[in-house]
C-alpha cells in the first residue's frame, strides 16, 4: 500500500471568518503500481488533494500514510526529503527553470540529495523521453510539448515509486497532450504509480482508475475496464 | 546540497540580470573603495606628519624665550629677552641629560642678491646646529667655530631661499648676498628639509653665524631659542625637569608660575598630532563606512525583490526537495558573492583614488594589506547583514503557496 488517508480534512482560512472547507472526511488507498486519475470540476478539491499525497502540505485533520510512513507531523526538511526521494510533480505549467538548459533543469533534484550528483542519469531521463537531441536547449527553445517532457525528465531522475500530475496536459495541444500521456502508460508499465489531477474526460480515460471530486467530497471511485491507450511513434525509446 | 553547486547557482542568479547586479555593486564599490580610499589618506597624512617631524631629531626639546601661554595673556613666542648665550652654555655644562645645545637667534630681514630680493628668514647658529636639529648642508660647508670667534659674514642658505635668489645653474657658492643691506659671502646650501610639524618652513631660511647676528645684523644678545639635544629618548622627561630647575635659578625664579621660558618637547608635538590625524582617519574611514551600508541597503533591497520575483523557481526548488537551509544559503551566497565582487573592485577604485589624492598633496599612500583585508571583510559582512532577511524570507517561503504565486 503506497497511500492511505483516512477522515482526511482540509480547511482553508483565509482572513477571519472565512473558511474554506477543500476536503472533507476523505477515506482512500492506492496501491503501488495503480495509475489513478482525480477529475472534478474547478474548485472541488483536486489541487488541494495532490499536495497532501505529495507531502506539499499538511492535513488539518486525519492521517496520511504515505509508504507505510505517518506524515503528520514531519518537519518541513523531512518533508523535502521525501519528496526529494520518492515523488515526482509534473505541473500544469511546465515551472522549469527560465534560461536555463533542459539538462541543468533535470539535474535540479539531484543537486538536493546529499548523493554525488550523476549527470549520466540526467541525460538518460532526457532520453526516456524522446529529447536527447535537446539537452542544452533552453525553456524558450522548445514546445510546450517539448517542455512538459522536461519536467517528466526532471520527475524520473530520481527515480521515484510515485509520480503526481497536476493537469499536465492543461496547456497543451492534443497532440502533444497525447504523447504526454503516452509516455505516463510507459512509465506506469514499468511499475511506476501515477496520480493525475484532471478535469477533461478524455485524459482521465488514460488511467486504470478513476477518482471523482465534488465540493471536497469523493463522489465515485471506479476501475475503468477498457481504459484509452496512447502510443506516439518516436517518443519512447 | 554541495558548496560547488550552490557557488554555480548563485553566480547563474547573478549573471541573469546583469545590468541590475552590476549597479547593485556599484554601491558596494564606492563604499569600499571610499573606505580604502579614506584610511589609506588618513594613514598617509599621519606618516607623511610623523616622518617629517622625526626629521627635525627625535631627540629635540626646544627653549623658547618668553612665557608659557596661562590665561591668554601671553607675549609671542621667542619675542622676550630672557634666554642668552651663558643659559646655553650652562646647560650643556651643568645637565648631564643633555648631549648638545643650539643656541639661536631668528628674525625676518630683507636678502637682496643684484635684481633679486626677498624676505626671509635669518637665524645666527652656531656650528652645533647641524647636528642638534638634524639639518646638514648639502652643498659647500657649513658654519664653523672660526666662523662664530670672528663674526665672519657668511651664510648658508636653505633651498627655497636659494632657488629664490639665484637662477637655476648658477652657482651660489662664493656669490656675495645683502642681507639688511650688510653684505655676506654664501659658503653652502643646506639640505632640503620640507616644513616642520607646525614651525616655519626649515628650507625658507638663512643661516648666519650667531655672533654676526647678534652684534652686525641685529643688534641683540639674547636668544629666540636653545634647541636641546638630550643623550637619548627615555631620558626626554628627566632633561626638561633638569632644564628648568637649572634655568630658573639662573633667572632667579622661584615661583613655577612666573617661568620665562618654555620647553617643547618634540615627542609629546608628535604624539599630539598623530592623535589628531589618527582621529581624522577615523572620521573619514566612518563618513566612509555609512556609504558602504548605504551600498549594503541597495543589496538588501535588489535581494528582496529578487526573491519576489523567483518565488515560483523556489516553490519549484522546494517541491523537488529543497530544504530551508538550501534555499537560505542560494540566496545568501547571492548576496555575499555581489559584495565580495564589489569589493574587489572597490579596493582597486580606493587604490586609484588614494593615489591621486595623495599625488595632489604630496605625500605618499599608504595602503596597507590590512585595510585590503579589512574591506573585504566588511564587504563580505555586508553581504551577509543584508542578504540574511531577504534569504530567510525566501528559505520560510510555502512551496504550494509560491507555486501558486503569479
Ligand atoms: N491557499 C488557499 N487558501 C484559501 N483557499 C484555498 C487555498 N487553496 C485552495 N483553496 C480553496 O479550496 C478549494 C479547493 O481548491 P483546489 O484544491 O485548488 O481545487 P481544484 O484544484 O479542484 O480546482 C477552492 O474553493 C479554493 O478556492
Ligand atoms: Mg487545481
Amino acid at each position: 500500500m503506497l497511500i492511505s488517508v483516512t477522515n482526511l480534512r482540509k480547511v482553508y482560512s483565509s482572513g477571519d471568518e472565512v473558511e474554506v472547507v477543500a476536503l472533507k472526511d476523505a477515506d482512500l488507498t492506492i496501491e503501488h503500481g495503480e495509475f489513478v486519475a482525480i477529475m472534478g470540476p474547478s474548485g472541488s478539491g483536486k489541487s488541494t488533494l495532490m499536495h497532501i499525497f505529495g507531502c506539499l502540505d499538511q492535513p488539518t485533520e486525519g492521517t496520511y500514510l504515505f509508504d507505510g510512513i505517518d506524515v503528520g507531523g514531519l518537519s518541513d526538511d523531512k518533508l523535502a526529503e521525501i519528496r526529494n526521494k520518492k515523488i515526482g510533480f509534473v505541473f500544469q505549467q511546465f515551472n522549469l527553470l527560465p534560461r536555463t538548459s533542459a539538462l541543468d533543469n533535470v539535474i535540479l533534484p539531484l543537486l538536493y540529495n546529499r548523493e554525488f550528483i550523476d549527470r549520466e542519469k540526467a541525460r538518460l531521463a532526457l532520453d526516456r523521453v524522446g529529447l536527447s537531441e535537446r539537452y542544452h536547449h533552453h525553456p524558450s527553445q522548445l514546445s510546450g510539448g517539448q517542455q512538459q517532457r522536461v519536467a517528466i525528465a526532471r520527475a524520473l531522475v530520481t527515480e521515484p515509486t510515485l509520480i503526481m500530475a497536476d493537469e499536465p496536459t492543461g496547456a497543451l495541444d492534443t497532440k502533444s497532450g497525447d504523447e504526454i500521456m503516452a509516455i505516463f502508460q510507459e512509465l506506469n508499465e514499468e511499475g511506476k504509480t501515477i496520480i493525475l489531477v484532471t478535469h477533461e474526460l478524455y485524459i482521465a480515460e488514460h488511467a486504470k482508475r478513476v477518482i471523482f471530486l465534488k465540493d471536497g467530497e469523493i463522489v465515485s471511485d471506479k476501475r475503468l475496464k477498457n481504459r484509452k491507450i496512447s502510443k506516439v511513434a518516436g517518443v519512447m525509446a | 546540497m554541495n558548496l560547488l553547486e550552490t557557488l554555480k547557482m548563485a553566480l547563474r542568479g547573478i549573471s541573469v540580470n546583469k545590468v541590475r547586479s552590476a549597479l547593485t555593486m556599484l554601491g558596494i564599490v564606492i563604499g569600499v573603495g571610499a573606505v580604502v580610499a579614506m584610511v589609506s589618506i588618513g594613514t598617509g597624512a599621519t606618516s607623511s606628519v610623523t616622518s617629517r617631524i622625526q626629521g627635525l631629531g627625535s631627540n629635540l626639546l626646544t627653549i623658547m624665550a618668553g612665557a608659557p601661554s596661562v590665561g591668554g595673556v601671553r607675549q609671542a613666542m621667542g619675542s622676550a629677552t630672557s634666554l642668552t648665550i651663558e643659559d646655553a652654555e650652562a646647560l650643556k655644562k651643568s645637565v648631564s641629560t643633555v648631549k648638545n645645545v643650539s643656541p639661536e637667534l631668528s628674525q625676518n630681514a630683507q636678502v637682496v642678491y643684484l635684481s633679486q630680493n626677498t624676505n626671509t628668514s635669518i637665524s645666527g647658529v652656531m656650528p652645533a646646529y647641524e647636528e642638534v636639529r638634524n639639518f646638514h648642508a648639502a652643498y659647500g660647508q657649513f658654519i664653523t667655530k672660526d666662523d662664530v670667534d670672528t663674526s665672519r659674514r657668511v651664510a648658508v642658505l636653505g633651498q627655497t631661499v636659494a632657488g629664490q635668489l639665484f637662477s637655476a645653474g648658477e652657482e651660489p657658492i662664493g656669490k656675495v648676498i645683502k642681507i639688511n643691506n650688510i653684505p655676506f659671502q654664501v659658503i653652502g646650501i643646506m639640505e632640503q628639509k620640507g616644513s616642520g610639524g607646525g614651525s616655519s618652513n626649515m628650507d625658507d631660511t638663512i643661516l648666519i653665524p650667531l655672533s654676526t647676528a647678534m652684534h652686525r645684523v641685529f643688534g641683540s644678545r639674547s636668544l629666540r631659542q636653545i634647541s636641546v639635544e638630550v643623550a637619548s629618548a627615555d631620558q626626554m622627561d628627566q632633561a626638561s625637569a633638569e632644564i628648568t630647575n637649572l634655568l630658573m635659578i639662573r633667572h632667579k625664579i622661584s615661583d613655577s608660575s612666573k617661568i620665562d621660558f618654555q620647553i617643547m618637547n618634540q615627542a609629546e608635538v608628535l604624539n599630539t598630532l598623530s592623535e589628531v590625524t589618527g582621529t581624522l582617519t577615523l572620521l573619514l574611514g566612518g563618513i566612509a563606512a555609512i556609504s558602504l551600508i548605504v551600498g549594503g541597503i541597495g543589496i538588501m533591497n535588489i535581494m528582496l525583490v529578487s526573491v519576489t520575483e523567483r518565488t515560483r523557481e523556489i516553490g519549484l526548488r522546494k517541491a523537488v526537495g529543497a530544504k530551508r537551509r538550501d534555499v537560505l544559503f542560494q540566496f545568501l551566497i547571492e548576496s555575499v558573492l555581489l559584495c565580495l565582487a564589489g569589493g574587489v573592485a572597490g579596493v582597486g577604485l580606493g587604490f586609484l583614488g588614494s593615489v591621486a589624492i595623495g599625488q595632489y598633496a604630496g605625500w605618499g599612500t599608504v595602503i596597507s594589506i590590512s585595510s585590503i583585508w579589512l574591506a573585504f571583510f566588511f564587504s563580505g559582512a555586508v553581504g551577509v547583514f543584508f542578504g540574511i532577511y531577504p534569504a530567510i524570507k525566501a528559505s520560510r517561503l510555502n512551496p504550494i503557496d509560491a507555486l501558486r504565486y503569479e
